[in-house]
């Protein structure tokens, strides 16, 4: 009896699925899959992009971090903020204490006048986070045409192959294909945008930010675009993970042990079944199946 | 129960004659995973996966106590919090990825486990009620795992609740109600949040009693084995110490490499990007998708896109993703062939082999985008999924032909079963 309610009960779920079916196979018989668009025929997956923390011994390029900091201080906090990150974590890019205290005191973050209680602003301090270049978000969005700039702290792993992508990004601004104009003419690019084909809809709020030379290195490498994105993806990288390079290499010894410890289970194992496993002399069964 | 030539407990010192006076822990230890029960001697690795399963529950319960301690559940702060962990608490990133990582190797462990019991037929009398118990457990991990990917309280958390609540919205006339109750509010907040974590740490601890029943229920007929015959000596068991301790031993080692490769080396691979970005009510994902151990049953959900008859799509695809799961409840009524194993079940084992592409092939569409020709693929998995369960098994057990079976699992594992033979036939064995 309960075979009997199941069968109909299956053939109930089977026959609305294949009903469902029918009728998108009708649809798509009589209007196609759905017509190309823009963005799915001119978007691109990022470029290769190749950093010192990449692989399993993967280790921070301290200098392209600095570089990569003197980018982001320079040019992208003017707009971006990056709020998870302290001022006390630019030790890891290889400042010591005063060196530390001294670009921390760099950045002015907003503070209260001790005597009269008003908010103020005052140099920061290593135990401060880095600030938000605007008080709040309608703030951002009423500076930049309504496109809020997205916090970047942890942008590199909140975008599928997140370094990649910011480079790529930062790279890949460009006239729009006159191609693309004439398989899809409303896909002009609207005004106060800025064609890029590595981002999702093609479109960004954000204009080229990166020229040649737009900031001098102290270590003297020359100031490309190519160069200056490739040293914020990796300082970006870190931000969104400063713990990566100790993950990794915490990990190698905790895989060599239980690689040795499995070998010696495996042994442990062989030894404790040898008196109950069938023996040579005796022939196995044909396997039934 | 258990058999008669089980090993007995002996304590072996004073201390521990009092202790099995007052409190017989250790026997109780030496009876359910000791030297006191015999288990057949031919599981292979496929039995290795409850050993797992209970492994990472306790993995699990540890790394989440730790993180509870550092996490605040607070729609304001949870997902400043959680960065917290990453960055300050001390290998608070260690705890957190092997939390996220440990759900997805539970999974993975668990749907091994099933599928197991699938092939073997575990389900089958006299272990109905192990069976039941464990698809209690799974539907209890899917509630606490929907749950705590909502506590990071990323886009992907805010979405997938939302998503996932939305479909009590579907039942008719309650359904809204229903919603609203469950979240505290119309959309996902602070109450929803709170109550999730909540109820996210207390789920486990449930999990563990059902699981403490899971094994009790185990421990009446014994464990099964691959040939599906039920122990009838001492000579088809061996105990569970320190043979099947030992073998485990292997297994757990080989699953820790994988698992700790994952949490070094590519510990947000099985997650998703959008969850680093903070939950924002005003701006929804362009693709959302659930954990990917939630992949079949949510390209189930989304395969019913057309009303059927009086039925809404929507009510029609909340109904067949619950009923997948609930209908595993009655399947050891519904598959009559008296023979357990999938070895000597040649029609079953085809199905059962095109079940797991079909299985596969739902774990593939329900990650997928929901667009053409995905839908229509999802569509006929999901058609199967059902037939295969509720038409295919019940129809299969009544016409199959079996093949023949071992005597014993000894004449199994060793080609004869002399002694065995000999009670049985009363004459001297060729």
């Amino acid at each position: 009896m309960i075979r009997l309610f199941a069968i109909a009960g299956g053939l109930f779920f089977a026959v609305a699925a294949l009903w469902s079916f029918m009728t998108g196979a009708y649809v798509a018989a009589t209007e196609g899959l759905g017509e190309e668009t823009a963005e799915h025929a001119f978007h691109k997956l990022p470029k290769d992009l190749n950093l010192a923390s990449d692989g399993v011994f993967g280790k921070w390029d301290v200098n392209q971090l600095q570089r990569g900091y003197q980018v982001y201080k320079e040019v992208c906090s003017a707009c971006h903020s990056m709020k998870f990150v302290a001022l006390r974590n630019l030790s890891d890019l290889g400042y010591n204490e005063d060196e530390v205290k001294a670009e921390a005191a760099n950045w002015t973050v907003p503070g209260i006048d001790p005597n009269t209680g008003e908010a103020t602003t005052r140099p920061g301090l290593p135990t401060d986070y880095f600030p938000s270049p605007y008080p709040n978000n309608v703030a951002a969005a009423a500076a930049n045409n309504n496109a809020i700039p997205p916090d970047l702290s942890l942008i590199t792993k909140a975008r599928h192959n997140g370094p990649a992508y910011v480079y790529s990004l930062l790279t890949g601004y460009q006239a729009q294909p006159a191609k693309l104009l004439e398989e899809f003419p409303d896909s002009k690019t609207p005004d106060g945008l800025h064609y890029n084909p590595y981002f999702p809809n093609l479109n960004l709020a954000m204009a080229r930010p990166l020229n040649p030379d737009q900031v001098s290195y102290a270590d003297g490498t020359k100031a490309t675009v190519d160069q200056m994105s490739q040293d914020v993806s990796a300082f970006l990288t870190w931000t969104a993970e400063p713990t990566l390079v100790k993950r990794k290499q915490t990990g190698l010894p905790v895989l060599g042990f239980l690689l040795f410890a499995t070998i010696l289970a495996f042994f442990a194992k062989k030894q404790v079944w040898a008196a109950v496993k069938p023996k040579p002399s005796v022939t196995p069964a044909k396997r039934k199946d | 129960m258990s058999f008669p030539w089980a090993q007995q407990y002996t304590p072996t010192n004073g201390l521990m004659r009092y202790f099995d006076e007052k409190l017989p822990l250790p026997r109780l230890v030496h009876n359910a995973v000791g030297a006191g029960y015999p288990v057949p001697r031919n599981l292979n690795y496929m039995w290795n996966f409850g050993v797992l399963a209970g492994f990472c529950l306790v993995l699990q319960i540890v790394t989440g106590v730790i993180l509870a301690m550092h996490y605040a559940a607070n729609a304001e702060v949870a997902f400043a919090t959680t960065e917290h962990i990453m960055r300050d608490v001390n290998y608070g990133w260690l705890m957190r990825y092997a939390h996220a990582n440990g759900a997805s190797f539970f999974f993975l462990v668990i749907y091994l486990h099933i599928f197991r019991g699938f092939f073997y037929s575990s389900y089958k009398a006299p272990r109905e009620m192990i069976w039941l118990l464990g698809v209690v457990i799974f539907l209890l991990l899917m509630a606490t795992a929907f749950m705590g990917y909502v506590l990071p309280w990323g886009q992907m958390s805010f979405w997938g609740a939302k998503v996932i609540t939305g479909l009590f919205g579907a039942i008719p006339i309650v359904g809204e109600p229903i919603q609203i109750w469950l979240l505290g509010g119309f959309a996902p907040d602070n109450a929803a949040l709170n109550r999730f974590f909540s109820l996210h740490f207390l789920l486990p601890f449930v999990t563990a009693g059902v699981i403490i029943l899971h094994i009790w229920a185990l421990h009446i007929p014994g464990s099964s084995n691959p040939t599906g015959v039920e122990i009838k000596t001492e000579s088809d068991t061996v105990p569970f110490h320190p043979y099947y301790t030992a073998k485990d031993g292997f297994g757990l080692g080989i699953f820790l490499i994988l698992y700790f490769s994952m949490v070094f080396f590519l510990p947000n691979y099985l997650g998703h990007a959008d969850n680093y970005i903070e939950a924002n009510p005003l701006s929804t994902p362009a693709h959302i998708v659930p954990e990917w151990y939630f992949w079949p049953f949510y390209a189930i959900l989304r395969a019913f896109t057309a009303d059927f008859f009086f039925i809404p799509a929507k009510l029609m695809g909340v109904l067949a993703m619950f009923s997948a799961i609930l209908i595993w409840f009655i399947l050891p009524w519904l598959d009559k062939s008296p023979v357990r194993s999938g070895h000597y079940r040649p029609l079953f084992r085809i199905f059962f082999w095109i079940f797991v592409v079909d299985m596969l092939a739902l774990f593939w569409l329900g990650g997928a985008e929901a667009k053409e020709p995905y839908v229509m693929f999802s569509q006929i998995a999901t058609a199967y999924y059902f037939l295969h369960f509720l038409v295919i098994i019940p129809i299969v057990s009544m016409v199959e032909k079996p093949k023949p079976l071992p005597y014993s699992i000894t004449e199994a594992v060793l080609g004869s079963d002399k002694k065995a033979v000999l009670g049985e036939n009363a004459s001297p064995a060729t």
